[in-house]
């Protein structure tokens, strides 16, 4: 057993990461879908947005070949509207409460029409948005992670500058590196952000961290207000014994690789286990079969019921061959010269329901040896505490606390997305950076008077 | 098994449906082609002074991805040589002896050449003759098609014409393109036409090209009104179908009905409202002849469930319950249910009420499925909600009668009762 890199031929990455989702061929092949859409009146789908982009409205646009318009429908209540369409889990938000579902029908492939719409305007370049001429405001924006870009692309539209402080070489956030990449390729996530960009009036500033490049005393002395959209950081620890070995590795950082270096750069066990069952553990796990491990598990402390995945997702790991266990918790890493060779896990049986509702997992007692030569840990992310806490910012072990106008206890600084959430879909975050713009445009407004 | 067959005036054909006068039955290839897959009859596409055509010729409107809902065509009658014609008839009539064999036929304004090419086309053997009077472009400009079912008294001036020759049966073909198609009926029928059929295509637009900004058809940067068919007339068809199976004189005769026929149950809709025979055209223009099919197999069906034996026991059995406005119930009244284990929350059936009827529908507002149910007293029965809704029998129109007794409008004005206060 071994962790290797370049396990397969060009065609066969190219094959294992092509896109899951392929978009309609054609304009007719759009417009049998978009003509079964009943244009429900006060639509379940919008509702069940998080970003509550008017769905049957785009979808009739596309039906009268009103194409430019069905883009700006969409981006207009989600600038990335694009790359939700790939990345959302539309089967337990528009998708999931389309009416069709009564009649045991299927949905209307809401987001493949998103598709059909949000990408012939990156492709082609659309100026469907102009900016109002400049307020004479700046607003710094940490991160050009979806909430970060949300919030700068309202403001800048009433004509507020922004300078976005992004501490990677390309913008996107989540969507560009924590995303499996068979959902988004890295040149989409590139084209959506100068998409996003070509407005006007958004600097990206690259390679800025707050707190290394950059601190918030500066930028609340240099702007009128700052938005924090920094999302949250590395993969919870497991707290477990062996948790230092070679080969136990953090889910984000395992995608980011990917996404970064490339596939054949990217080492992957022969035998893999992922712990944790959410969008994160599945695309690490799906990623690492497709990078050419020979058997990936997924091991989870809850049972099905339970599960932060959708179905979608889960069968997406099921049909790459991933094996699941599930009330199995990890309880040690057992390893040989320093490297990892099994994994130890109690196992479990549910309990009494907890915080969230859900039914705890408690230990039987009883344990399950894998022989594993790598162990991915995907049960949750913290958050960046330590930057929060140094800068005097109120917040919930790390997640930053804000009051119901996005502000945090600092005057002027807002906040939004996942390092409030803790971790959420990018179209929260999208949403979540709406709001922060809406909010930061009253404060500009009040603070004037 | 019920009978299909039909007998129009002594022209049998072994099931009612006929193809309409058209390209369809332009030439024996077509013609036996149609017979083959078991058409019961034709009228042979319009014979007269032989006429060149343009290219292009058709155009349609499309509805919400469904296409040809209707259709729109500008091609005269046929272009092909008289004899080559004549000769394709005789010997399609040969092939298929059992199938109706009828002639559309649109000579020059003049009894003699009305009388020469009666004379041409019953040597073939054709069964009958159907004059065009109702063609609605291009023949009307040199005073034929249109132009002669127009004007009533040269309508019969010209089945005066004919009936002085014809030996066997005649059906006048009624244009659409008239406020109403009863008084060149009647002078048809006046003037001795043995049978009607109608309608032909209505003059239309079909559309306007966005891009270049001439509508359909294109020719060469122009376009002409062209004659508009298929499903979206059929209700225009049928109501002219039902004035003329209403009328005291033309309800004499029989009636072959045309426009927008597409399956068995338009055809029984057209049968029920007066037609002996049906005539098919856009719906082959569409799909080819294999349409017949199901055609005689669901017709068969529908007759056999209500008992019906032979087409003759339900034609023109809905006509009387077409009445006046005025004799109407006004104390029937009906109000919408809807079923909440059907309804699928997609507020159709509200915005249609709240915007543009009767407010009559309440919106409980739920995340996401709102909840949707009926004002009882403000309902008035007018069925939008039905219509719209995209689940059968969701909505439901309950009777709730205003009164036990029949009053119309006549008698409602007699006694002074109310009229409505907001």
């Amino acid at each position: 057993m071994a962790i290797l890199n370049n396990r397969l031929t060009a065609e066969q990455y190219e094959q294992n990461f092509s896109d899951i989702h392929p978009p309609f061929e054609n304009r007719e092949a759009a417009l049998v879908e978009a003509n079964r859409c009943l244009f429900c009146y006060d639509a379940p789908c919008t509702k069940s947005c998080p970003t509550s982009i008017n769905i049957p409205k785009f979808i009739k646009q596309i039906t009268t070949d009103n194409v430019k318009g069905s883009a700006y429908t969409i981006f207009d209540a989600n600038i990335m509207g694009g790359g939700c369409s790939k990345v959302c889990p539309v089967e337990k938000l528009c998708e999931g409460s389309c009416v069709y579902n009564f009649l045991e029908e299927p949905p209307i492939p809401i987001a493949k029409l998103q598709r059909f719409s949000t990408e012939k305007a990156i492709e082609q370049k659309w100026p469907l948005f102009q900016r109002k001429p400049s307020v004479g405001k700046k607003v710094a924006v940490i991160g050009a992670g979806p909430a970060g870009l949300s919030c700068a692309h309202v403001l800048s539209r009433e004509g507020v500058d922004v300078t976005i402080y992004e501490k990677e070489k390309k913008g996107g956030g989540l969507m560009t590196y924590g995303i499996a990449a068979y959902k988004v390729t890295p040149q989409f996530c590139e084209d959506e952000v100068n998409f996003i960009t070509s407005l006007g009036g958004i600097d990206i500033k690259y390679d800025q961290e707050l707190g290394r490049n950059v601190t918030l005393a500066e930028l609340q002395t240099n702007y009128n207000a700052v938005y924090l959209g920094i999302g949250v950081g590395v993969a919870r620890h497991l707290e477990i014994p062996g948790e230092e070995l070679a080969g136990v590795e953090d889910a984000i950082r395992f995608i980011y690789d990917i996404r970064e270096k490339g596939y054949p750069s990217v080492p992957v066990g022969d035998k893999v286990a992922v712990i944790g069952l959410g969008m994160t553990a599945i695309d690490a796990a799906t990623q690492a079969k497709r990078l050419g491990a020979k058997e990936v598990t997924i091991v989870y402390r809850r049972t099905q019921a339970e599960m932060p995945s959708t179905e979608v997702e889960l069968n997406l790991a099921k049909l790459d061959g991933c094996h699941l266990i599930w009330l199995a918790s990890p309880k040690e890493i057992i390893g040989e010269n320093g490297r990892v060779t099994q994994l130890i896990c109690n196992v479990m049986e549910l309990g009494v329901p907890d915080t969230s509702g859900r039914r705890s997992p408690v230990e039987t007692g009883e344990t399950i040896t894998l022989a594993v030569d790598m162990v991915i840990k995907a049960a949750g992310q913290i958050p960046y505490e330590e930057l929060v806490s140094s800068n005097q910012l109120t917040n919930w072990n790390g997640k930053l606390a804000i009051d119901g106008n996005c502000a945090t206890n600092i005057p002027g600084v807002f906040a939004g997305g996942d390092c409030v959430n803790g971790g959420k879909e990018v179209v929260d975050a999208v949403q979540a950076g709406k709001d922060g713009a809406k909010a930061i445009l009253s404060f500009l407004v009040k603070s004037e008077k | 098994m019920a009978d299909l067959s039909t007998n129009f005036l002594g022209i049998k054909s072994p099931n009612p449906y006929w193809l309409a006068s058209a390209p369809p039955t332009d030439k024996k290839y077509n013609v036996l082609r149609a017979f083959e897959a078991g058409w019961g009859g034709v009228v042979w596409k319009t014979l007269g002074s032989q006429v060149k055509n343009v290219s292009s010729r058709y155009s349609a409107v499309d509805f919400n991805g469904t296409k040809m809902m209707g259709f729109n065509n500008i091609e005269l009658i046929s272009d092909r040589p008289l004899d080559i014609n004549l000769r394709e008839i005789a010997e399609c009539v040969r092939l298929f002896p059992d199938r109706a064999m009828v002639v559309s036929l649109m000579a020059d304004n003049s009894r003699e050449k009305w009388h020469e090419l009666i004379a041409q086309v019953e040597d073939t053997g054709a069964h009958g003759l159907e004059l065009n009077f109702g063609c609605p472009h291009g023949m009307t400009e040199r005073g034929m098609g249109a132009a002669v079912g127009q004007d009533p008294e040269i309508a019969k001036m010209v089945v005066e014409w004919v009936m002085e020759k014809a030996t066997i049966p005649v059906i006048t073909k009624l244009t659409p393109n008239v406020h109403s198609v009863v008084p060149t009926g009647h002078a048809s029928v006046e003037g001795g036409t043995n049978a009607l059929s109608l309608i032909n295509t209505i003059q239309s637009v079909t559309g306007v090209d966005l891009d270049t900004f001439v509508p359909n058809p294109y020719v060469a940067g122009k376009s002409v009104y062209g004659g508009y068919c298929g499903p979206a007339v059929k209700p225009v068809a049928l109501k002219m179908l039902t004035t003329i199976a209403q009328d005291p004189v033309t309800s004499q005769v029989p009636i072959s009905g045309i426009g927008g026929v597409s399956t068995w149950k338009d055809a029984a809709e057209f049968m029920l409202l007066g037609a002996t025979s049906v005539q098919v055209c856009t719906a082959v223009m569409k799909h080819g002849f294999r349409i017949i099919e199901d055609m005689c197999d669901g017709l068969n069906n529908w007759m056999d469930e209500k008992g019906f034996k032979t087409i003759y026991d339900f034609i023109g059995k809905s006509v009387p319950t077409i009445t006046h406005w005025e004799d109407l119930d006004i104390n029937y009244h009906i109000v919408a249910n809807i079923n909440q284990d059907k309804c699928i929350h997609c507020g159709l059936c509200y915005i249609a009420c709240e915007d543009t009827s009767h407010q009559a529908i309440n919106l409980t507002y739920g995340k996401p499925f709102n909840t949707y149910s009926i004002k009882e007293e403000e309902c008035v029965g007018c069925n939008l909600c039905k219509l719209v809704c995209p689940v059968d029998d969701c909505i439901t129109m309950v009777e709730q009668r205003k009164g036990d007794e029949y009053l119309n409008w006549k008698e409602f004005q007699r006694r002074g009762l109310p009229l409505n206060d907001h």
